[in-house]
């Protein structure tokens, strides 16, 4: 079981109730039917079941009709009619707040934001109107019934506007859930999960994979839970926290630090907001160290806030500070993607940076019982200078 | 031979064909009076007259620049195709009329903001063939120092505010550098150009009321190519009367593939403007090619459609008829001419690639007024080190 565990298991089945052990993913049982399909495939698959299980339910944005840019939407209209899928013009806050109304009324409102880049018109009525609408009327109204899909991410030519990861925007309004997948089978439960959630979901999906990523995908209608993180890859010497495509890049990454005798802990968040604090803690708990990694710049980006709650929580246990291997702090460039980009080498470095030496590692046990002692009398004499010095 | 160019100062189209005395082309600026094709639509306001006033020079250089812009367009589509552009590449050929009869009529003074097809109206404002493809292919010498692209050409000393990404954004900024206008007394007008699927965001209605309100010398132009990426007008509209759309502030429809009606249109509009505040032109226009690079254009229209407009309304084709029938030059001597430009844009592109791409550090300068002090450490093999102030 640990030797199946230690490596990025693909084949994972996660039944619908929650299973109470979140540290171990189990493996699949291949006795349902399964595809191969594809990122665009699999959320297509995934609006087919969720428009068929919901007469109440409805997917629009601009050119959805016809399949949309990205092919996410083909089949639909056809399928459901154009009273259910239909086309907007191009009206970001006028589509969702037409989609807030609408869950508003009990339905289910999947609205297609083009790409990520453009969602900021929208801006308000996400965090003005959807996050808030349950709480400000006391319970009698909620938009619960919508959710936001858009592509985020590089491609490696988008430019300023279309390569953007807003997620950290978002991730800072309590009342509003933010869900990224990392790959097809994930996608399509994440999916279809955020879509009967009863709280409004800003679903991005990585726009690098939609046809990149090929994964074996069960045909029937599945859910993966919300805010449970997943450990996708056991280790022992530093825990990796990334979500979306950047996990496929911090997963070489781990490959490369394991030649070098690292071993690495890779968590998939899968939900930002809210984050399943637990996995992490604990994960970083037994490790001792952390690196995140995401594609947006590394200033106020979501990684600030895994950083400071994980050293609120596993101060004590930190062997060396939260090392965040992040796009940087300039507009998303253009002939400069390759150089702004959080690469496998970038998380390789940090990584055997923020690794221990096994020479070093009695000072290490030494810390920690030097904290523990100081901790009773005064916890404040314990700085982070005094622990870089250790390390 | 003399009496067959000095009195044209008729309507009639079609003059009997003279000897063949030819003169140098660019220095005649004998006027001529030219009809526009279709009679304008107005809305709050009295249309402008269809007879337009011009000169043998300018419709030559009509000729010349417009069909630069399409060979210019052409040449950024197969640079695309071979991969030397990357990104995104959004093609004007077919609305070249619209980009040319504006800047006969107006200044360098007066500003352009538009969206993001904005390569011809970049070379309009008097930038160079060098510099858009250079641009293009992200290289140091581009308008933007490679860092824009396609999307993002800017060119301050023609007051030519650029080629933006989010479509409709650029409206309100169109309306901000109006009042800045008329605050400094430049008698100056803005042009804030925008296309049918953005008349429907509600930035422009927003704008629209404040330089109403203020009465700000801002000409919101509606370039209505009738698709909004693959999405029909009468699908995303449910009044296509752009021109109409600003319901109290007067508008005029035009036909964008006429020149001339352009130009008199831009003339009114600035004339208007600097009185009585904005105005909204609507240009009845067209694109060949799809809305960008990788849209092939034909799913959504017809290839009758496309070429059926080609025959018919093709601006370059207007002007090459009029350059004729008013005896301005041979049919071998626009090939000449055409063969020429084909040259300069050939000749623009081998320097063009030849240009560096700009220095790793530029990923940093101009954040803020001096970067933002990040640091890059040279993990990848790519070993970006900046040290930043």
């Amino acid at each position: 079981m640990a030797s199946l565990l230690g490596r990025f298991c693909r084949k994972l089945v996660v039944p619908g109730s929650a299973h109470g052990s979140r540290m171990i993913s189990t493996t699949a049982c291949d006795s349902e039917a399964v595809k191969s399909l594809n990122l665009y495939s699999a959320i297509n698959q995934a609006l087919h079941i969720a428009l068929e299980t919901d007469p109440r339910s409805y997917v629009f944005g601009e050119d959805v009709g016809f399949g949309g840019v990205f092919r996410c939407t083909t089949g639909l209209a056809e399928r459901f009619g154009k009273n259910r899928v239909f086309n907007t013009p191009l009206c970001e806050q006028g589509i969702v707040g037409f989609g807030i109304g609408l869950a508003a009324m009990g339905n289910r409102a999947v609205v297609e934001i083009q790409f990520a880049d453009y969602i900021y018109p929208a801006f308000d009525q996400i965090v003005n109107e959807a996050a808030k609408f349950r709480y400000r009327s006391g319970n009698q109204f909620n938009c619960g019934g919508l959710t936001i899909r858009a592509p985020y991410g590089a491609v490696g030519h988008g430019g300023h506007y279309h390569s953007q990861s807003p997620e950290a925007f978002f991730c800072h309004v309590p009342g509003i859930k933010v869900v990224i997948p990392r790959s097809p089978r994930e996608a399509k439960g994440l999916l279809l999960s955020s879509i009967r959630d009863p709280n409004p979901v800003v679903f991005f999906e990585p726009k690098w994979l939609y046809r990149q990523a090929v994964e074996e995908v069960p045909e029937h209608d599945y859910m993966i839970p919300l805010s449970q993180a997943e450990v996708i890859r056991e280790g022992n010497d530093i825990t990796l926290v990334g979500w979306g495509a950047q996990l496929t890049v911090m997963e070489q990454a781990c490959l490369d630090a394991e030649k070098e005798g690292i071993s690495c802990e890779l968590i998939d968040l899968k939900t930002l907001l809210p984050w399943d604090k637990e996995t992490v803690e604990a994960s970083v708990k037994k490790t001792g160290r952390l690196l995140i990694s995401h594609e947006a710049p590394v200033t106020g980006g979501f990684g600030a806030e895994i950083s400071a709650t994980i050293l609120e929580r596993c101060f004590l246990k930190l062997e060396a500070p939260v090392s965040r291997v992040c796009g940087l702090d300039t507009p998303f460039p253009l002939v400069f993607e390759p150089f702004y980009m959080p690469t496998k080498n970038k998380a390789s470095s940090s990584s055997s940076l923020s690794s221990p030496l096994k020479k070093k590692h009695y000072l290490i046990m030494g810390l920690h019982v030097w904290c523990r002692y100081w901790m009773q009398s005064s916890p404040l004499l314990i700085t982070s200078h005094s622990i870089c010095f250790f390390r | 031979m003399a009496l067959s160019r000095l009195s044209s100062r008729s309507n009639i189209i079609s003059r009997p064909l003279s000897a063949a005395f030819r003169r140098s082309i660019s220095t005649d600026t004998t006027p001529i009076t030219i009809e526009t094709s279709l009679p304008f639509t107005a809305h709050l306001c009295d249309p402008p007259s269809r007879s337009v006033e011009s000169s043998t020079q300018e419709l030559l250089s009509f000729f010349r620049t417009m069909a630069l812009m399409r060979r210019m367009e052409i040449a950024a589509d197969s640079l695309y195709k071979a991969k030397l552009i990357r990104g995104f590449c959004h093609l004007y050929d077919g609305q070249e009329a619209v980009a040319i009869g504006m800047e006969a009529a107006i200044t360098k003074k007066d500003a352009i903001i538009t969206a993001y097809r904005d390569h011809c109206i970049f070379l309009g404002r008097g930038g160079s063939l060098y510099e858009v493809f250079a641009e293009l292919m992200g290289r140091q010498d581009g308008c933007s120092r490679g860092k824009g692209g396609s999307m993002h050409f800017y060119k301050k000393d023609s007051s030519f505010y650029g080629g933006h990404g989010i479509v409709g954004a650029q409206v309100p900024l169109g309306c901000g550098i109006a009042f800045a206008q008329k605050y400094s007394k430049e008698e100056a007008v803005t042009f804030a150009m925008y296309g049918d699927g953005a008349a429907n965001q509600g930035q422009l209605f927003e704008a629209l009321n404040i330089s109403a309100l203020w009465d700000l010398p801002s000409i919101l132009v509606c370039e209505n190519n009738h698709y909004g990426m693959g999405t029909a007008e009468w699908r995303a509209a449910k009044s296509p009367s752009y021109y109409k759309r600003g319901d109290y502030v007067p508008g005029l429809k035009v036909d964008g593939m006429d020149a001339f009606a352009v130009k008199q249109a831009c003339k009114f509009a600035k004339e208007h403007a600097l009185k009585n505040g904005p105005i909204i032109l609507e240009m009845d226009t067209y694109r060949y090619h799809g809305h960008s690079m990788s849209d092939p254009g034909s799913t959504y229209r017809t290839r009758d459609e496309i070429s059926g407009v080609r025959q018919e309304r093709d601006p370059i084709e207007r002007i090459k008829k009029l350059v004729l029938s008013h005896d301005l030059a041979t049919e071998k001597e626009l090939k000449d001419m055409e063969k020429e430009i084909r040259k300069e844009v050939d000749d623009a592109i081998a320097k063009a690639k030849d240009c560096p791409m700009p220095e790793p550090s530029e990923l940093f300068t101009n954040v803020y007024v001096k970067g933002f002090g990040t640091e890059s450490f040279g993990a990848d093999r790519k070993e970006v080190k900046a040290a930043l102030p």
